[in-house]
């Protein structure tokens, strides 16, 4: 243990910790912008400053441990004028159109300048731009950069794809794609990690909301919006409403009030997505055991895209099974279209996604199934659902619950998981027992591959097969795990991969929180509603029965495969 | 009214002044990887500063050569911009008055040529193609990226051991390197910009001499992989080599031509740079590993020799580390004859403890490098009555060390510099006699930057003597690879970078028999080099790494202190006898060395990047 003092505080503390965590534990908060824990510890923005007696230079206390005896100062007149001087240097070089920023209110920077009370800034404003492709899911905007390399840590030791790199040397330093490519040119695999880490509006996902406003204001379309499990965990955050005011079916009511002429549900899609995938997974699993290689789920499309271009040599054991929001889009577009009699073409398919990687799936030319355009048409993120609330001065709180519509909504318990890490494996496992056995299994049973740790390995005994499996999430623990399955260091049965932290709960396109990870919490919340629902199994759904039984056939039918699986 | 004045700088002066001291400071310790072009701006700034602005081309041609600049790194340039500086400055060159104003011009002119692909790309692309990609300078100029922070922090904390063993990782030869190391870490020490480079050989000769190499355990192997590598030479690259790879699992067969191991340390370095004893620790540890040994075994076509293509047939790989032993001659009249030796031949026989007696001999070194100055030490103490360096160019042009030629001539050698030989008298008999020397001006500078000797308008000169050592540089013996299919080039083995070669499958080459003669860390670096690639064409990717826990920084202010530089022996004594020359810091100088470390590796681009390449 280390003895210290900060700000004439006593503290005792454990040996190795940083001079910020001290404070903190005494309850004293030092400012910081660049810093995020275990990842970004660089001491690049200089505001962490503390002085330390008898020294004349400050030191940051983001990344300096604590030693015996040291006296700290947070707030002494040089730590204060430096403080400042440093963030108006940040914003001399930031563009402040706050007005028209995705992050106002939500920003490190405003929030930093704010609480230095700063009212003015003493140098000229030296603003760098640079073009961006506007169609790319993922928008960077240069002016907005404050070099803090966030994304660049995220992206390297998080989601270990390496995107984004320090570009020009001097003073023309900046962030860009690494090795002087074009975004479209990488193998990003737009998981939008690094726009949840961002600290500004640097970077942010694609704004699609002015085609919802033009396809609600176009008197031929037919407005569906499906909006996926982790949104639900989440969307109630930054509109400040309480748990209980955000439920499922409180937003239900905010998208009527928007005016969509049908909001559904992708949980519905998602135990459609089971039913195809667990018999699946049981139809490969001769196969599987003989090659001593595993089915990887395919819901997630960030994976998918990393799958596809780091083991392309492996992207055959990926699920041809389509993601919900894919499965979603062909049903909407062929069954219910049918249902409505009309052409698909007159169906605007909307998703609320807490995903950036999404809007790539949606665009991906395979996904036509009636040659009439993409199965899903606009994709939101959570945070563009919340924008789009805002914009239609809807106030949720004062909304009464309401239903989602009939028929593309019903759902069960396995699918609400699919919004968690370790969930699409839970909702499978319990399908795959019943087709197996005829019975039910404990819908809790598999509860090992449940919790936030990054690589979760389970072993579960079904009908007297052993199915193993592993749980992962995070891109890099995808890789680590890849390299094992590859080089035999480790067999499995079934993987289920999701990219983000935690699932998509913890989505690219979820609500950003500083100093904060909320997927644990939104997690939660997902597996309150399992409990709740009172099907828990996938297969017990009955408009999914009825699905089957006057549309599909049965699961791998040729006309599921046709709908909702990708065909090579 | 006083007529003339006394002029005394004033506190401006003096200020600028010291400005400019520390200016030469920070460009010494420049990163490397930095923007050309945005250089090259800069210094164009600096240049354009300096004008009096009195003529056109420099006070306005000078501007619009700083704006055109700005133009091509604000991504608002053209192509045809690049031409209109080409013009611009191609005429500020030709009509400049002085040389403030064309010379500026030339630098703008060499950068135009010089990296104009750069500017081109910042052009096309609104970006540079440059970038820093090992953030710690001392790191990024050793060629083995041996880490320098690492090692000086636990050399300040007395943790010996763990700097040799953290050393190792990158280098077998912590020894070696720590005494006769040319030591390129300490060029750009980011320590310069507040007063000089830390002592960082120093440093690493305390952790040595404090933790003896042999006394250091290596590190556990990797299990064996039945693979089987031949290296040809043990000297350090093929050393460095075959350590690596046993640690990974592969068992190494060195194959050396002499007695004993150690190449060039053994037979080329004297024994008071390098005693024997210390060299035998590196080996020592590094045969720990399980480094099987054949000595006197030549690789070649006679007899006794085994062929390059029964080692690839009985190998699964096969190292090429041969290193660079032939001499070169002068080519002059008399070279042949009696009492003219080379300078190899002089400290082979040191090496092989049978070293020629010179005891009241006249001895003359002709060559101006460290193996001249190895020579005229070696000469002095072996008894010679007069011992003379005669050399084409400058004192300050020799590519010797410069503390190499202040010991040689401290210790009683006379230089002749500016005085190229043009022949050796010999006596009937075929005994030398005398030198013969020419006298030289210094002369117009080459493209290199190095000022090339012209005959002087002076006669001849005769430098009476009865030994000539021609320390004139080595060359390689590369026939027998050659005809075994490894391809050469101008003398050297033509390995590609990652030390293979298209055309022949297993072979791996590297070090002086590829680089030509070079420094010790060279092939250190090329062997370590070669372990990796080599593992990989095996179909392995094992990892070298080290655990030793890097001490955190200190928040110590970075006062300007003075570097402590090592003590060496008094001239007059240590010239007597082979006995080290070099004595090793003591601890209260060790510890005020390693506290001038910036710890680069914790501070600036270190801890985005990493200070610390963990494994490799």
């Amino acid at each position: 243990m280390v003895n210290l003092k900060i700000d004439n505080r006593n503290i005792c503390i454990e040996e190795g910790t940083t001079i910020m965590k001290a404070a903190a534990h005494a309850g004293i908060m030092i400012p910081h912008l660049c810093y995020l824990e275990g990842i970004n510890e660089i001491s690049a923005c200089k505001v962490c400053v503390v002085e330390m007696q008898g020294k004349e230079k400050l030191i940051t206390s983001c990344n300096n441990a604590v030693e015996e005896g040291m006296v700290i100062y947070t707030n002494s007149p040089k730590v204060r004028a430096v403080r400042s001087i440093n963030v108006e240097l940040v914003l001399s070089q930031h563009d402040c159109h706050c007005a028209t920023c995705v992050r106002s209110g939500n920003c490190n920077l405003q929030k930093m300048a704010n609480d230095l009370g700063l009212t003015e800034i003493s140098y000229p404003k030296v603003v760098e731009d640079a073009p961006w492709n506007q169609d790319y899911p993922l928008i960077r905007d240069f002016k907005k950069c404050i070099k803090c390399m966030r994304c660049v840590q995220v992206c390297d030791k998080v989601q270990d794809l390496h995107i984004w790199d320090v570009q020009n040397t001097g003073s023309r330093t900046t962030v860009d794609v690494s090795g002087h490519r074009n975004i479209e040119d990488t193998d990003c695999s737009m998981c939008g990690q690094c726009i949840s880490h961002c600290p500004t509006g640097a970077l942010r996902e694609r704004n699609d909301i002015p085609k919802v406003f033009d396809v609600l204001a176009d008197p031929e379309k037919i407005t569906i919006v499906q909006v996926a499990p982790a949104v639900r965990t989440a969307w109630g955050e930054s509109l400040g409403l309480a748990e209980d005011v955000a439920t499922e079916k409180r937003m239900a009511a905010a998208l009527k009030q928007v005016g969509f002429d049908y909001v559904f549900d992708t949980n519905f899609a998602a135990d459609l997505t089971i039913m195809e995938e667990a018999n699946e997974l049981l139809k490969r699993m001769p196969e599987i055991k003989e090659s001593g290689l595993p089915m990887f789920t395919s819901c997630c499309p960030a994976w998918v895209r990393f799958m596809n271009s780091q083991y392309p040599q492996a992207a055959g054991r990926l699920s041809t099974a389509k993601s919900p929001q894919q499965m979603f889009g062909a049903v909407a577009k062929t069954y219910f279209a049918q249902k409505l009699n009309i052409s698909p073409d007159k169906i605007c398919c909307i998703s609320v996604m807490p995903c950036v990687a999404k809007k790539g799936e949606a665009a991906i030319p395979a996904m036509d199934v009636t040659g009439t355009g993409p199965d899903v048409d606009i994709v939101l993120t959570t945070r563009e659902l919340v924008r789009l609330i805002t914009a239609e001065h809807i106030k949720p709180e004062l909304l009464d619950e309401v239903e989602f519509d009939s028929p593309l909504s019903e759902n069960t318990g396995a699918g609400v998981l699919f919004g968690t890490t370790g969930g699409v494996m839970e909702a499978a496992l319990r399908t795959a027992v019943f087709a197996l056995t005829g019975s039910n299994p404990d819908p809790v049973g598999f509860s090992e591959v449940r919790g936030g740790k990054g690589r979760k390995d389970a072993d579960y005994y079904v009908d007297g097969t052993m199915v193993r499996t592993c749980t992962v999430s995070g891109l890099k623990n995808a890789r680590l795990l890849m390299d094992d399955i590859l080089e035999k260091r480790a067999e499995y049965d079934f993987v289920e991969v999701m990219a983000c932290p935690g699932g998509c709960v913890g989505g690219g396109g979820q609500p950003i929180w500083e100093d904060v990870k909320m997927a644990p919490q939104r997690s939660a919340k997902l597996y309150e509603l399992d409990e709740e629902r009172s099907l828990r199994y996938s297969h017990e759904n009955p408009t999914i029965q009825q699905l089957y039984a006057e549309f599909l056939g049965e699961p791998l039918s040729e006309k599921s495969h046709h709908l909702l699986h990708i065909n090579e | 009214m006083s007529r003339l004045r006394i002029s005394t700088p004033n506190q401006a002066q003096l200020t600028v002044e010291r400005l400019y001291k520390d200016l030469e400071r920070h460009i010494v310790a420049s990163p490397p990887g930095l923007c050309p072009v945005d250089l090259q701006l800069s210094f164009l700034r600096v240049c354009h500063a300096q004008t009096c602005g009195k003529c056109v081309p420099c006070r306005v041609g000078l501007l619009q050569l700083s704006k055109m600049l700005e133009d091509v790194l604000e991504n608002r340039a053209t192509l045809a911009t690049l031409d209109l500086m080409l013009r611009t400055a191609s005429s500020i060159a030709d009509s400049a008055d002085c040389a403030i104003g064309y010379e500026a011009a030339v630098m703008v002119l060499a950068g135009l040529k010089g990296f104009r692909e750069d500017y081109v790309y910042h052009i096309e692309h609104g970006k540079c193609s440059y970038g820093i990609t090992q953030p710690v300078p001392c790191v990024a100029l050793c060629p083995a990226g041996v880490d320098v922070p690492g090692y000086i922090a636990l050399v300040g904390e007395k943790r010996y051991a763990d700097a040799v063993t953290l050393i190792r990782k990158d280098n077998p030869f912590p020894t070696a390197c720590a005494l006769i190391c040319e030591h390129p870490c300490e060029a750009r020490c980011r320590r310069n910009m507040i007063d000089s480079s830390v002592n960082i050989r120093g440093m690493k000769r305390m952790a040595v001499d404090n933790a003896r190499a042999n006394t250091v355990p290596v590190p556990e192997k990797a299990p064996s992989t039945g693979k089987k590598v031949a290296i040809i030479g043990g000297g350090p690259g093929g050393l460095s080599a075959a350590y690596y790879l046993e640690l990974m699992g592969h068992h190494a067969v060195v194959y050396e031509e002499k007695e004993k191991l150690g190449g060039m340390l053994r037979y080329g370095i004297p024994n008071y740079r390098f005693p024997r004893v210390r060299l035998d620790e590196d080996i020592e540890a590094i045969l720990s590993t399980g480094v099987e040994v054949h000595t006197e075994k030549k690789v070649g076509k006679k007899e006794d020799d085994i062929s390059l293509d029964k080692l690839r047939k009985r190998y699964d790989a096969v190292y090429i580390a041969i290193g660079a032993h032939v001499d070169k001659k002068m080519g002059i009249e008399g070279e042949d004859s009696e009492g003219v030796i080379s300078a190899v031949e002089m400290l082979r026989s040191i090496g092989e403890n049978n070293p020629p007696d010179f005891t009241g001999k006249r001895v003359i070194i002709v060559g101006g490098g460290n193996v001249a100055m190895d020579c005229t030490r070696s000469a002095i103490r072996l008894g010679a009555a007069q011992v003379g360096i005669a050399y084409r160019r400058r004192q300050e042009d020799m590519t010797a060390l410069p503390e190499e030629v202040e010991g040689a001539i401290a210790e009683g050698a006379e230089l002749y510099s500016l005085n190229a030989p043009i022949k050796i008298e010999a006596d009937a008999e075929g005994k030398v006699t005398a030198v013969w020397i020419e006298p030289q001006i210094i002369g117009p500078i080459d493209a290199w930057g190095r000022a090339r000797p012209v005959r002087a308008d002076r006669e001849l000169e005769r430098i009476p003597c009865d030994i000539v050592v021609v320390a004139v540089g080595q060359g390689i013996e590369s026939h027998h690879f050659q005809e075994s299919g490894v391809p050469v080039k101008r003398g050297v083995i033509d390995a590609l970078s990652e030390s293979g070669f298209h055309e022949i499958a297993g072979v791996f080459a590297g070090g002086d028999c590829v680089t030509g003669p070079a420094t010790v860390i060279r092939a250190i670096a090329a062997g370590k080099v070669a372990a990796a690639n080599i593992d990989e064409y095996l179909g392995y990717h094992h990892i070298i790494s080290c655990d030793v826990e890097i001490p955190q920084v200190n928040y110590e202010d970075k006062e300007p202190c003075g570097r402590i530089n090592l003590r060496e022996r008094e001239a007059g004594k240590r010239k007597n006898d082979f006995d080290e020359i070099e004595c090793t810091m003591t601890e209260q100088e060790a510890a005020q060395e390693a506290g001038r470390c910036l710890r680069c590796d914790h501070y600036g681009y270190g801890n985005l990047k990493g200070g610390r390449a963990a494994i490799w």
